[in-house]
């Protein structure tokens, strides 16, 4: 009989378990979640392609064949040929050397607006779980009336308002993303808040903030990094987007979405010149989020 | 569960307001203003603002907050000065293209996405669990326009199954439906990520809990127990998690219209947003905010509907 | 349509001495972290058809897993390593999976520990009952309802016709637990598992799911199965007991005698930690049994009880006992079973040591004085009143024992006089000085002297710190004491509570139940406070464990003069340790008084409804029930809020009128409408005016 794979603790008593409880199929003891992290191939090969674009972002000077910005007017919509790699785009600039040049501003943008999100996300779910009442209400209508907007559509409306730059990008997204990293940290404020060690806490005379920082806050680290590793995923898909729509950082910088937005029409004629930058997003966003997947499976055990 | 309900639709009211306060706060810190559009870069400071005073957009904001309001509520949408049309006549034809995008993606996206959910969570860390979970995440984490791309070129390009732009000559989506087909499996396909995970998240626990012990327990036939006791239960969250996150889609619908050149709202938004187009922008967003909450309510309805707790309040 | 008519399937022939269920050698392991080990070992125990077999044992012992290889609904990572499991003289282990799926629900069943959990949320009750005469009898949806509405009549529910129509949430625990044990007996099955059926339940509900299966019994065919930790329930429904100890069997026999007259020292320990009527603090301090249960997969060479075990020789060590079997039935894991009894007697007849007792602190005042106190919650159109004008003065050093089942205000009440909520009316005075405030707004010199023990032992210590680190942390806040002396304090405090200086630099992770409740207890006394509400503190604990943690409790209270305000829905516990009791009902006290009074008539209707509901080893208990459930505090009944459900009620004045307060002897007073003397007189009918005598 195919029974469902289950994993109920049999041991329903009314007792306490005992120290090392009834295991379910694969779990890891805290303090050994990055080992477990190593023990998941998904993770694994997130990790290593994620290391891959970080070297890149770091040391593309020294892997790009040409500069990113040099043109070869005798080689415009050239076909991938030993000398590029990849082709070269309707300027003669060779696609290779500007997708690993772009890795740079992708991997500053993103990481950037995720830390800027994560803090502004951190504040507010810690004080809205901890003080409740009708702070918690009036906040969460106003993250709720932020979070209506899909988040695409907020980025076009304020950055076609502020117009677009670096800093601009990394405030939109880092803004936009205080809502979902608010309401993940409020979830998992709430979660502790009233656990009696919490109450013991306020019996000692504890004040508000020593609570939250060193009650509360300590033991929800688990998701917070969870988050904060797939918030760093959707920031690059975010700024990629952003990008593609016109609304990104503005040239010359090479930058994938833009390039993408440039050259999608050329796709019948040079496809390699869209697929590249193309193909460079999509592995960098899965394995970020494969490396994510991977420790929030980690944290859980 | 009426009192579910009202509660809903007066939060659902509220942050309308709040977002329509938020855009008009934002539209309105624009450098670039609509006087200014309307003449173009070279008109002198005098002239735009003779333009300005002429058009009563020199009034204080809460006023011009007002005006602009009522008249959205009304109807009355004005013109959009870039494009020199009355806003009531760019709107509905392009909303229009718009849902039937969303729509179809949806139909085609949704029971593909919960059959493979159940399926892995049945199969839960088995090999075809593994597969589907890893394709579920890497669809979910891929813009739609970077799956767009590689869908057109393997099959526009490479196998010349379909065509490469998403209208034909007459401009109607519904009457070639295979131009539909690219830009309807670029929007879905993130979707499908994201609920097939949902789906076998909220699977495995239910396959875990304590009713569907007893389900088994009770000497019931398996496929009995997957059906009403499983599936019941599994789908409800599922569901109501899906349709409030239909943002999502509309987020999406910005970028493949802008990549297959499709004559949706989203590409309307785009160019206000590009030209500074602050009526059109504005209206828009409004539009689109307005369609968005709609859901959210049908998904709230929908939820009280299946939810037994909520259907029938505590004896 | 009568469910026990028409399609029954019949077993195979067989003859009425062969038994329902077979167990022989079992041995069940999980794979684990560290490879396989083992969760139960070498188990054998035979149920004969109508016959009622009690599991008995703590947590971790292994009796649910049992449970769930009956039913072939092991986890993935278990497996059943070694043995047999024969039902009516069929190997259900080797069984296929069809010809198992026609067994269960029809000829095996199940009842479980959370009613609530067990029931599909979006089904009707009546619906998931039906669904067994279906599946089983083949009936149409049509019959099978009808069958389902008969079957809710048949275990006593009200309103059967309309229940059936209800979800599981609209019903209280009790209901949703009749409504399983309608779907496990519908087809009449041959075996009946209980798998803690009323753990979890209040004292009153249980008494009555409990009333509930006996008179089943009668009218079903069924062979039951309880698996229980809580011995006096067992002794109330099994013909025949085992004790499981670390997934072993130790001890097996027929009830009455097991539990008059042990053979194994483990049971003799249980029976010994746990306290009985008669018993106080001051003269029988409890007596755990010493040592840890052992974890999962911890193997020993010689006999699994040896490192705890009061008669233990270095044969014990080496060489694992088998089951020796004793007169007949009678079997004990134990060479020295002989001893077992002289080492009970001594149990019972223990020197009476005085500890100093409350008596010596008596008339040195109050400590603490809640007056009309009031906590309400909510919105005035949806208004819960959790708490409505309790009144009780607590003199210094003094337990003062707080009972009542959930939903009676007894936390709530704790929490306000700590602080951590605040009063919505009334006061509560500390010493004279008024408290009323929430802890944020209170004084620091009266915030260290009321302090709260918690009740689970799982969420009361941060798991990020260590007990040093959390300990320092309270010392700190609540005194003045730095460097050098906030170090000796530190120790000082794990010395009070019997904590090995070892675990100071450990994370709760690395702590049992009983050690994380004693650094709780620990911290509660940093500041050396006057008065701590110790809510529940052992109600989540291990019997053998609780004995510790109530000696402990009782040894501080004496040293340090404290007061206590103990609340627990346990009245063994309260009638041994508390000096005065006080009963709550729906926000309200229907009763006060000293300790001895309060446990003889007259005693308030609801108080003796919870006496009668307080499972006892070897006694017979009235029956004296409260009828229906307890209503939700958003709809107090007007009156006296008993009214609805009392056992005495006498009519009109009880429906419309608060009743006064009546005054009997000693400083004891009840809230009813019927006059001490009256009230006594009913009650002595029905119960002995002495304590009940133990066996």
């Amino acid at each position: 009989m195919s029974v469902p794979n289950l994993s109920i603790p049999p041991e329903s008593a009314v007792g306490p378990a005992p120290p090392v409880a009834l295991p379910a199929a694969r779990r890891v003891r805290r303090g050994v979640a990055l080992r477990g992290l190593l023990h998941t191939p998904s993770a694994v090969v997130g990790l290593a392609i994620t290391a891959f674009w970080m070297l890149c972002a770091i040391f593309w000077p020294l892997f790009a064949p040409y500069s990113p910005d040099a043109q070869d007017f005798n080689a415009l919509l050239a076909k991938p040929s030993l000398a590029h790699l990849f082709g070269t785009d309707q300027l003669g600039r060779d696609v290779l050397s500007r997708v690993l040049a772009g890795s740079r501003e992708v991997l500053t943008l993103a990481p950037a607006a995720t830390l800027l999100g994560l803090l502004g996300g951190t504040l507010v779910g810690l004080l809205t779980a901890y003080y409740g009442g009708w702070f918690d209400e009036i906040v969460m209508r106003v993250m709720d009336a932020i979070m209506a907007f899909p988040f695409i559509i907020l980025g076009l409306l304020i950055l076609a308002v502020m117009g677009p730059s670096t800093l601009n990008v990394i405030l939109v997204i880092g803004f936009g993303y205080v809502p979902l990293t608010g309401r993940v940290v409020r979830a998992a404020a709430l979660g502790v808040r009233d656990l009696d060690y919490i109450s013991a806490a306020r019996l000692r005379g504890a004040s508000g903030l020593s609570i939250m920082l060193t009650e509360i806050l300590p033991n929800i680290t688990g998701p917070v990094i969870v988050e904060g590793t797939v918030r760093v995923g959707y920031a690059v898909f975010a700024v990629a987007t952003l990008s593609f729509l016109g609304l990104g950082v503005p040239p010359p910088s090479p930058n994938w979405g833009a390039m993408i937005n440039d050259t999608h029409i050329y796709i019948q004629v040079s496809p390699w010149i869209v697929l590249a930058p193309t193909l460079a997003i999509a592995t960098l966003v899965v394995a970020i989020n494969l490396v994510a997947d991977g420790l929030r499976q980690a944290v859980r055990a | 569960m009426a009192r579910f309900l009202a509660r809903r639709l007066g939060l659902i009211a509220l942050t309308l307001w709040l977002m329509s306060i938020a855009v008009f706060v934002i539209t309105e810190v624009l450098p670039g203003n609509v006087a200014q559009t309307i003449l173009g870069h070279s008109a002198t400071p005098e002239a735009v603002a003779a333009l300005q005073h002429q058009l009563g957009l020199d009034a204080p904001p809460p006023v011009l907050y007002v005006r602009w309001i009522t008249g959205f509520v009304s109807g009355n949408w004005g013109d959009s000065p870039s494009l020199q049309t009355p806003i009531s006549s760019l709107i509905p034809g392009r909303l229009f293209n718009s849902l039937v995008l969303a729509v179809a993606a949806l139909i085609v996206i949704m029971p593909l996405s919960i059959a493979f959910g159940v399926l892995a969570a049945l199969r839960q860390d088995r090999f075809v669990d593994r597969i589907i979970s890893i394709t579920g995440l890497s669809l979910m984490a891929v813009p739609e326009f970077v799956s767009g791309i590689i869908l057109l070129s393997i099959f526009g390009i490479w196998l010349h199954w379909l065509p490469t732009s998403s209208v034909a000559a007459g401009g109607d989506p519904l009457t070639s439906p295979q131009y539909l087909v690219l830009p309807v499996l670029a929007l879905g396909i993130v979707f499908f990520g994201y609920v097939a995970r949902m789906m076998r998240a909220s699977t495995i626990a239910v396959l875990g809990s304590a009713y569907t012990r007893t389900a088994m327990l009770k000497g019931l036939p398996l496929r009995l127990v997957l059906r009403r006791h499983v599936l019941r239960n599994a789908l409800v969250p599922t569901i109501t998690v899906v349709m409030s996150s239909i943002g999502y889609l509309v987020g999406g619908l910005v970028v493949v219209e802008n990549l297959f050149s499709y004559p949706g709202i989203g590409g309307l938004l785009l160019t206000a947003g590009l030209s500074h187009d602050v009526p059109l922008l504005e209206d828009c967003v409004m539009i689109i905010a307005v369609i968005y909450m709609a859901s959210n309510l049908a998904a709230d309805l929908l939820y009280a509907y299946l939810n037994p707790q909520i259907r029938y309040s505590q004896a | 349509m009568s469910s026990r008519s028409g399609a029954l399937q019949e077993p195979p022939a067989r003859q009425s001495t062969d038994p329902v269920l077979a167990v022989e050698g079992l041995t069940i392991t999980y794979r684990g972290p560290q490879g396989r080990q083992s969760a139960v070992r070498d188990v054998s125990f035979a149920l004969h058809p109508r016959e009622a077999y009690g599991l008995v044992g703590e947590s971790g012992c292994g009796k649910s897993t049992i449970a769930l290889a009956i039913m072939r609904y092991l986890p993935a990572n278990g497996r059943v390593a070694a043995g047999t499991i024969c039902f009516d003289g069929r190997d259900l282990l080797g069984m296929p999976a069809s010809e198992l799926q026609r067994l269960r629900g029809n000829r095996i069943a199940m009842v479980y520990q959370d009613p609530g959990a067990a029931l599909n949320p979006s089904m009707t009750v009546g619906d998931q009952v039906a669904e067994v005469f279906e599946a089983h009898k083949g009936c149409s949806r049509a019959q099978a309802r009808a069958a389902a509405v008969q079957m809710f009549e048949h275990v006593r529910m009200p309103g059967a016709a309309d229940v059936a129509r209800r979800f599981p949430h609209q019903l209280s625990g009790g209901m949703q637990q009749r409504a399983i044990i309608a779907m496990a007996l519908a087809t009449n099955p041959s075996l009946l598992i209980l798998d803690e059926p009323t753990t979890g339940l209040d004292a009153t509900v249980e008494a009555a799911v409990l009333d509930l299966i006996v008179a089943l019994r009668g009218e079903f065919n069924a062979a039951i199965l309880l698996i229980s930790h809580n011995m006096a329930v067992v002794s109330r429904l099994c013909e025949r007991v085992g004790v499981l100890y670390a997934g072993e069997m130790v001890e097996q026999g027929a009830t009455s005698e097991l539990f008059a007259s042990p053979r194994h020292p483990y049971t003799a320990g249980l029976l010994a930690c746990v306290p009985r009527p008669g018993t106080r603090k001051d003269a029988d301090p409890l007596i755990p049994i010493a040592g840890r249960m052992p974890r999962l997969g911890e193997e020993f060479a010689g006999c699994s009880f040896a490192p705890r075990c009061p008669l233990v020789r270095e044969a014990c060590r080496q060489e694992k006992p088998p089951l020796i079997a004793i007169e007949g039935e009678r079997l004990a894991r134990c060479f020295y079973w002989p001893e077992v009894a002289a080492l009970h007697e001594a149990h019972l007849t223990r020197d009476r040591r005085p500890i100093a007792t409350a008596t010596n602190n008596r008339d040195d005042g109050t400590i603490l004085s809640v007056q009309h106190a009031e906590r309400h919650f909510g919105r005035p159109s949806h208004l819960i009143r959790a708490v409505n004008d309790v009144s009780f003065d607590t003199p210094r050093g003094h337990i003062f024992g707080l009972v009542g089942e959930s939903g009676s205000g007894k936390s709530t009440i704790a929490r306000c006089v700590a602080g951590l909520l605040g009063l919505t009316g009334g006061t509560i005075t500390l010493d004279g000085r008024d408290i009323s405030r929430p802890v944020e707004q209170r004084e620091r010199a009266d915030i260290k002297r009321v302090q709260m023990v918690f009740q689970s032992p799982e969420a009361t210590l941060n798991p990020r710190q260590t007990v040093r680190q959390m300990l320092c942390r309270t010392v700190k806040a609540l005194t003045d004491r730095r460097g050098t002396a906030l170090r000796e304090r530190v120790e000082e405090l794990a010395r009070l509570v019997h904590l090995d200086a070892g675990l100071l630099d450990s994370y709760p992770s690395g702590l049992s139940g009983g050690q994380r409740q004693r650094v709780a207890i620990a911290r509660a006394f940093a500041g050396d406070p006057d008065v701590v509400l110790c809510d529940e503190p052992v109600s989540n604990l291990d019997v053998s464990v609780q004995a510790t943690i109530l000696n402990l409790l009782a040894d501080l209270q004496q040293r340090k003069s404290v007061s206590y305000v103990f609340i627990s829905h346990d009245l063994a516990v309260v009638r041994y340790l508390a000096d005065q009791v006080g009963v709550m009902y729906l926000g309200e006290l229907v009763e006060v008084g000293p300790v001895e009074r309060i446990f003889a008539p007259p005693f308030h209707p609801y108080t003796e409804t919870l006496f009668a509901a307080m499972p006892t080893l070897n006694a017979a208990l009235p029956t004296v029930r409260a009828a229906g459930s307890m209503p939700s505090a958003a709809a107090i009944p007007p009156g006296c809020p008993f009214h609805t459900r009392c056992p005495r009620v006498l009519g009109e004045e009880c429906a419309t009128q608060r009743p006064p307060w009546q005054q009997t002897d000693g400083g004891h007073m009840y809230r009813c409408w019927i006059p001490p003397d009256r009230l006594a007189t009913l009650q002595q009918g029905t119960w002995s005016a002495e304590p009940r005598k133990e066996a």
